[in-house]
């Protein structure tokens, strides 16, 4: 199928994917998992026991969790930039675990060592948690070139926002993974804006679902505040992957209602513009009036949930807080190994 | 529930002003609606309710300047909670210390205050001695060229997961036919026609090492590695610290270093000291042939990280290496060259060139110079310098890259602060000069180091004139 048939197909599709119940409680689930760790962090943040920058998901939870539930879990590889907090949640790694290598603590997922911006997990595929602006992108081709290598049938998800979107690397990627067919999504979370400058200020062309065009790959623009078009979109190019025929584009339009780090004030925009997001399009609200109003939960239901997934949180908060530093000795380990 | 702390809006912000509130006492407030407005004088920020209730007190005026991080500002009660000191600073740290807020504030500066003990000792790094050669091996000619190849040929052969990528090594057989017939042997699956796109390929070839292969990245020349320093240091080499010793990345990045001839600035530059400075990487710069082969092999089947730094000047010259199954050095082992008593010269790749012809030279006229080829870049064989200069009380250092922060200025500094007392001279540098490469033949000669100017650096450490 040709990139512009199906770019406009998803666009104008009159029957939208649906959800099973099912599938919106998984959804629901794992989006408020997310939206109540971060909130969580962010408050850390603020008393002083996370340092240094702190990107939250907020807003954007939709894409991760759409996406990881068309992945196989535990053989799709995952790489992503800094705002990786929910990524790393989703595809089941420990919440306390996170939570304390946001705090520096030993019991963090990188031994404190890597803090918010490098967390890792070779068991759940998960390759980072990158620091520099598109280097994952040719990292993620790499992951998707082990797994042709060796043909073992998995496909690399490398996600970046609309600003790596703009480095070099990028291209140099695009084309060595179409090149050779490589399995691999580059999913572009575009949440309009690159720290402070919005795509018009940053992009010569703001269709980034297009970006591929010249080296052949297709791509499609997603509404990434609505789980079930980013599932649906994501099983259409991790299958088209997974098939041999390559690497495919999926650009999400999504949105992230905190700034782009901690100490952002966010004054590139308006009040208006996050809260008309906030209440029109947030993604964990549609999928929560739809379970209400098919009748599938109570609120009572969603409530005990709610309750379920600040407990997590809460537990998570509690090790990440109580947990010891790493001991002075870790220091000089893991620089090589031995051998 | 919770009791809300005036919060930090980055790492070094101590205190701000409570500018303004969203909220009277009363309101009912759900997690996300924004509380009040902070700023300081950087910035301005929002605090949110992290989880709804009712506002019951507001403990800070609006328009409050020099409010301290962590100080109560207001308390807000969700369905069924109640004001009590058991509660409060609950809600905040997730805690149950019954101590109060004190404690919280106190626990949330903990991470900041330097309250660790002296971090430990780096761990000293002891080099393997070279491995003795079977009694009676075969000692075969080969250049420099043929001994990598091989090196790579055989590895290849041993580790299906090894492979090689990068610019014009397939059906090209190498731009210096460092690869050749590799591809023949191999196929394209193993021997990879890269595009002219090296920041991609490093980065990828980083990526299939963290999905557990072991690729071997030839660039054309190191000077076009520029284009990849950023996924050789930020990607490769800091990976197994930042994932706390979960994510390996075992490879080795590879192709000629320093100055070539009469191929002007941009292709003529020495990175030796560049890729030394780096901690996650291991740094290889051969001589001969034979440390040519033995340590190539031995990088591939590193788990680390290696740029190994060869140079195009001596992929022609001819070395003995020993014909054997599997030929491996140590890495990190510096080599004597020549043992001597009155001055020690110690160099690397090139360099050891003019220190050899120049303890040629010295030796004739009676100078007894001990000459040590370091081998490895990093980790640095430094037990064998100091050894050396404790012996001779002299030290020259040789190198084709520039003398700031260079090879012979680290050395020179390790010397200084491990063997002071033994100097019998001030340690000198012979290095390349500080200076862009020069194309004109004459002044091209003029920028690089040469054997009259080692000859006249052991001269003057010698007192000899």
């Amino acid at each position: 199928m040709a990139r512009k048939a199906v770019a406009t197909q998803a666009k104008t599709q009159s029957n939208l994917p649906q959800f099973t119940p099912e599938q919106d409680l998984e959804a629901y689930r794992e989006m408020l998992l997310i939206r109540r760790f971060e909130e969580k962090a962010g408050q850390m943040y603020g008393m002083g026991l996370i340092g240094g920058f702190c990107h939250l998901y907020i807003g954007q939870e939709a894409v991760v969790t759409g996406v990881t539930m068309a992945s196989e879990k535990g053989k799709d590889a995952q790489i992503t930039g800094y705002r990786d907090h929910g990524h790393m949640l989703v595809m089941g790694l420990d919440p306390k675990g996170v939570m304390a290598e946001l705090t520096g603590r030993e019991g963090g997922l990188s031994k404190g060592k890597g803090g918010s911006m490098h967390m890792f997990s070779n068991e759940h595929r998960f390759y980072g948690g990158n620091g520099i602006v598109g280097a994952q992108v040719s990292l993620g081709a790499g992951l998707a070139f082990a797994a042709k290598y060796r043909g073992d049938d998995s496909v690399s998800l490398a996600y970046f926002g609309d600003g790596a979107a703009n480095q070099g690397q990028v291209y140099e990627s695009f084309n060595m993974a179409k090149l050779w067919n490589l399995p691999v999504v580059f999913i572009i979370e575009n949440n309009k804006y690159a720290m402070g400058t919005s795509t018009e200020r940053s992009s010569a062309t703001t269709d980034f679902s297009k970006r591929g065009a010249s080296f052949d790959i297709p791509g499609e623009q997603v509404d990434g505040m609505d789980v079930r078009m980013v599932y649906d979109a994501s099983q259409r190019a991790i299958e088209h992957a997974r098939s041999g025929k390559g690497p495919y584009i999926l650009e999400m339009l999504t949105y992230r209602y905190r700034g782009h780090s901690m100490s952002d004030p966010a004054k590139y925009r308006t009040k208006d513009e996050v809260t008309k997001y906030r209440q029109e399009r947030d993604p964990i609200e549609q999928v929560k009036a739809r379970l209400l109003e098919g009748g599938h939960q109570s609120e009572e239901q969603l409530k005990a949930i709610e309750s379920e997934i600040r407990a997590i949180v809460t537990e998570a908060a509690d090790f990440a807080t109580n947990d010891k530093e790493p001991d002075p000795a870790e220091l000089w380990t893991d620089i090589t190994i031995s051998a | 529930m919770p009791q809300i702390l005036m919060p930090a809006l980055s790492p070094t912000m101590e205190e701000g002003k409570l500018s303004k509130w969203l909220v009277k006492i009363g309101d009912t407030v759900s997690p996300g609606d924004v509380l009040a407005e902070i700023e300081t004088d950087k910035a301005t920020m929002e605090v949110e309710a992290v989880d709804g209730g009712t506002v019951k007190e507001l403990m800070i005026e609006e328009g409050t300047e020099g409010v301290k991080v962590n100080t109560p500002i207001a308390l807000v009660l969700g369905e069924g909670e109640e004001v009590g000191e058991g509660n409060r600073p609950a809600a905040q740290t997730g805690s149950s210390d019954p101590e109060g807020q004190s404690a919280v504030a106190e626990a949330a500066t903990v991470p900041a205050e330097a309250k660790s003990s002296p971090a430990a000792e780096a761990p000293k790094f002891t080099a393997q001695n070279d491995p003795d050669l079977p009694e009676g091996v075969e000692m075969v000619e080969m250049t420099v060229r043929q001994a990598l190849n091989e090196a790579m040929a055989e590895e290849l052969r041993r580790d299906k997961d090894v492979f090689i990528m990068g610019e014009e090594v397939a059906q090209y057989q190498g731009a210096y036919k460092i690869t050749q017939n590799l591809l023949e042997e191999f196929g394209p699956e193993r021997v990879v026609d890269t595009p002219i796109t090296e920041h991609g390929f490093a980065g990828l070839a980083v990526g299939a090492a963290f999905a557990g292969l072991k690729p071997i990245v030839e660039f054309m020349t190191w000077n076009f590695a520029m284009q990849a320093i950023d996924q050789i240091i930020n990607s490769a080499a800091k990976q197994l610290y930042m994932s706390g010793g979960q994510v390996k990345a075992p490879m080795v990045f590879r192709g000629p270093n320093g100055p070539a001839a009469r191929v002007g600035a941009q292709h003529s530059q020495d990175f030796s000291a560049w890729y030394s400075h780096v901690p996650g990487l291991t740094v290889i710069a051969p001589y001969s042939a034979a440390d040519a082969k033995g340590l190539l092999k031995s990088a591939i089947r590193s788990p680390n990280p290696v740029v190994f730094l060869e140079n195009e000047v001596l992929y022609g010259s001819t070395g003995l290496v020993p014909k054997m199954d599997d030929f491996l050095l140590p890495i990190g082992k510096a080599r004597i060259a020549r043992k001597g008593a009155d001055v020690t010269i110690v160099s690397f790749s090139m360099g050891m060139r003019y220190a050899t012809q120049a303890t040629e030279k010295l030796v004739a006229a009676g100078v007894d110079v001990e000459l040590i080829d370091l081998r490895t870049l990093r980790p640095m064989d430094s037990d064998t310098v100091i050894e050396s200069v404790k012996k001779t009380g002299r030290l020259v250092t040789v190198e084709e890259g520039w003398p700031q922060g260079g090879i012979g200025a680290e050395l020179s500094a390790r010397v200084m602060e491990q063997a002071f007392d033994y100097l019998d001279a001030p340690v000198m540098r012979v290095a390349g000069k500080d200076v862009p490469m020069p194309y004109a033949a004459n002044l091209e000669k003029l920028a690089l180091p040469n054997v009259d100017e080692v000859v006249a650096a052991v001269n003057a450490v010698t007192y000899r004139s």
